[in-house]
């Protein structure tokens, strides 16, 4: 059965190390809903977090495969019970009479906030879980989406569990 | 002592127990060719005739041995060259260490001449690869590259040094070999698990990969089939880890696999798969693959579980120590019916080959058979790809592992002159080359350094003027459709070449002059040719068609030669 998974992967900060796991992603023929990276509280280390849609075998597979390179130091599938899962969403929309308050409203309903106000346009951020950017995005769409960017999935577990193992 | 850094790689090959390497001087490893002049008591430098030769010959070297090949080549087109050789050993998971120079730092990036992004070409095969851009890391690295090449599943690196670094100085300090990571051990639960399937079992069939001959476990798999009375079938690359005359012992199985060998997997309850990976030529079309059998599949790279073929039972693990404690596990066994049924099928084997062997004319059994009575039990049988390949992975008598080298996973036409001249460099033994004239025409300068190293190397060229692999498909499956795979007109004169090269080259035209003539040529000294005309038409059987299973099985065709 077909279903979301994030995976967070700690790897070395060095230069290719992206290339290396993105290489092996499209060599196997995986896809890739959406990919983060940056430095973690030790420089030594970068985070990978990605996003994908598979059965439970192309995961099982995904993670062996990833713990196989040579850079890769930790992988895990974040469990959605116990984890925080976030994204961030800049939204620029038309800004006219007709739509602006509707636009207003939505933006409070979902407690996002106003970033940028122009007499044509207006940008909203918005964050929360991939969810909740849909709904907003879903409803807004209606309203004239002039240009869009998302920075993809970001997760961390709950609670003393934690990725690098050095640090437990 | 303070060294520069193409000496520094040079120490470190020789530190890390390296004798021979195989190589292509260039602009941009001028330096460290100069480093081995000055070694060259020390480390022996086969110069071949293309670098692709060069990492074949390594490759061969390695799977002869064990031990890590070592290929050294250029920037660019030297480097691009060893391509096709790193994704072979890559495919068989063969350790080989590919040293390449680069431009200097300072023009890395400004596509200077002969400049390359070779870690970025050989990113998807290679187990990993470095780009040095500091001496200091150099020794290290290169024998971080010998830890991974050898660890786990063997697999080849690369490691780009460019020249700057070369030139650089800074202290060498010399350090013992590097040792393997041992894998991690098997766990008690899993392995009694596996005793408990194999005791219910009534018709177990235990099958072996590459990964059996890498982990050295001929004894093992042998002790374990006596004790649970299960037949041994292989992939090709588990070829020679069993001797064939093991009354136990079924061959290969799969795509040109023996009859009794894949009909009794498919008939098997439980297959015991060890360092195998389910290769779509092994394994036909998957979801009618061994639907009668559970699977057990004890591997060292956990990622082979359940990747092509979904197992019961997952085993990751050192597969020595694992079979071992498996074979103290389990107990002892009787299956006299099963086993009556695989002395049934090998009987059936047996009858289908007499049927479209004749033995009136020149076949290439009767060509491997004449060959085999000249070579010893540890003779290293190098093979190209195609369908010279497959009659000798089905006919030769195998006896001692790593004794078979041949290109599984790629499958790598123009493998074999190269891998033959690194599998008798490594051994020192006359090597056999089996080859047809289509792979042997597409790296045949490696002759070159055949004569010039007075390789002991005998080199049998199946004459069959034609593509007789893919002519083969055509036949079957292209309603006869000859595309771009007749040679006739070639007129290339295998002797005249061999001539040419400095090689003694003989010919068998057919059958009567078979005899003699392997006698004059296994009584020469150095390198020698032999080829040996073969009717165009000469099938591989049996065959599995791409994607069938056994129902589909060819065992015999009036396409065949008749």
């Amino acid at each position: 059965m077909e279903q979301r998974y994030v995976i967070a992967i700690l790897v070395d900060n060095a230069p290719g190390i992206l290339t290396r796991v993105a290489s092996m992603f499209n060599r196997r023929g995986f896809n890739i809903d959406s990919l983060t990276v940056s430095e973690t509280e030790n420089p030594k280390y970068s985070r990978i977090t990605i996003s994908l849609t598979g059965d439970s075998g192309i995961a099982r597979q995904i993670i062996k495969q990833l713990n196989k390179l040579y850079n890769v130091k930790e992988v895990e599938i974040m469990d959605k019970e116990v984890s925080v899962y976030r994204e961030l969403a800049l939204i620029k929309l038309r800004n006219s009479p007709s739509t602006r308050q509707e636009i207003l409203s939505a933006v409070d309903i979902f407690r996002s906030k106003i970033v940028d106000f122009s007499p044509e346009t207006l940008c909203v951020e918005i964050t929360g879980e991939t969810s909740k950017i849909e709904a907003f995005i879903s409803l807004v769409e209606p309203l004239g989406i002039l240009e869009m960017c998302r920075t993809g999935v970001v997760a961390i577990e709950r609670g003393s569990n934690m990725l690098n193992s050095e640090n437990a | 002592m303070i060294l520069t850094g193409a000496d520094i790689v040079v120490e470190t090959l020789i530190e890390q127990g390296v004798k021979t390497v195989f190589g292509y001087p260039g602009g941009q490893v001028i330096n460290l060719y100069d480093a081995l002049y000055t070694r060259s008591d020390r480390i022996e430098h086969v110069l071949t005739a293309h670098e692709q030769g060069a990492s074949h010959a390594a490759d061969g070297y390695a799977r002869a041995t064990g031990e890590v090949g070592v290929v050294i080549a250029t920037s660019g087109p030297g480097a691009t060259n060893l391509v096709t050789g790193i994704a072979t050993a890559y495919l068989d998971s063969i350790p080989l260490v590919a040293i390449t120079g680069n431009v200097p730092n300072s023009l890395i990036g400004r596509d200077s001449f002969q400049e390359v992004d070779i870690t970025g070409v050989t990113l998807p095969i290679t187990k990993h690869n470095f780009l040095v851009k500091n001496v200091e890391n150099l020794a290290d690295t290169i024998r971080e590259a010998f830890v991974i090449a050898k660890s786990g599943r063997p697999g080849p690196v690369l490691v780009d040094i460019p020249k700057d670094v070369q030139i650089a100085k800074c202290p060498y300090q010399p350090c013992p070999v590097v040792e393997k990571k041992p894998l991690k051990l098997a766990k008690g639960d899993k392995l009694s698990r596996a005793a408990q399937m194999i005791a219910e079992a009534e018709k177990p069939y235990i099958y072996y990969g590459g990964g059996a001959v890498s982990a050295d476990i001929s004894h093992e798999i042998i002790r374990l089939a006596d004790k649970i009375d299960a037949p041994i079938g292989c992939t090709m690359m588990g070829l020679s880890c069993v001797p064939v005359n093991n009354p136990r012992y079924l061959g290969m199985e799969g795509m040109h696999g023996h009859y009794a060998s894949s009909v009794g997997q498919d008939e098997a309850d439980l297959i015991i798969t060890i360092g195998a990976r389910f290769s779509d030529r092994a394994t036909g079309n998957v979801s009618k693959y061994a639907r009668r059998a559970q699977i057990i599949h004890i591997d060292g790279d956990s990622a082979e579980i359940s990747k092509n073929v979904n197992t019961a039972l997952g085993i990751t693990c050192d597969m020595k120590d694992g079979l071992n404690r498996l074979i103290d596990l389990v107990s002892a066994k009787k299956h006299p019916a099963w086993m009556a049924r695989i002395a049934e099928l090998k009987k059936e084997e047996q009858e289908q080959f007499e049927r479209v062997t004749p033995k009136d004319r020149m076949t290439p059994y009767a060509l491997i058979m004449e060959t085999a009575k000249h070579t010893n039990p540890d003779t290293p049988i190098v093979t190209d790809v195609g369908q010279h390949q497959m009659w000798v992975a089905q006919y030769y008598p195998f006896q001692n592992a790593r004794t078979f080298i041949s290109s599984g996973g790629l499958g790598t036409m123009g493998f074999g002159l190269g891998a033959a001249i690194g599998a008798a460099k490594a051994t020192g033994k006359r090597t056999v080359l089996f080859t047809g004239d289509g792979s042997f025409g597409m790296n045949l300068n490696e002759l070159a350094t055949v004569s010039t190293e007075n390789v002991p190397v005998t080199i049998v060229i199946m004459n069959n003027h034609v593509l007789g692999m893919v002519r083969q498909w055509q036949t079957l499956f292209f309603h006869k459709h000859y595309s771009n795979t007749d040679l006739h007109n070639r007129k290339t004169d295998f002797l005249k070449l061999a001539d040419a090269f400095g090689i003694k080259g003989y010919r068998i035209n057919d059958l009567s002059e078979l005899s003699s003539t392997m006698e004059q040529a296994f009584a020469e000294q150095g390198p020698v040719l032999v080829e040996c005309m073969i009717d165009q038409d000469e099938f591989v059987l049996p065959m599995l068609p791409p994607g069938g299973c056994i129902e589909d099985i060819i065992t015999e065709t009036e396409g065949g030669a008749q």
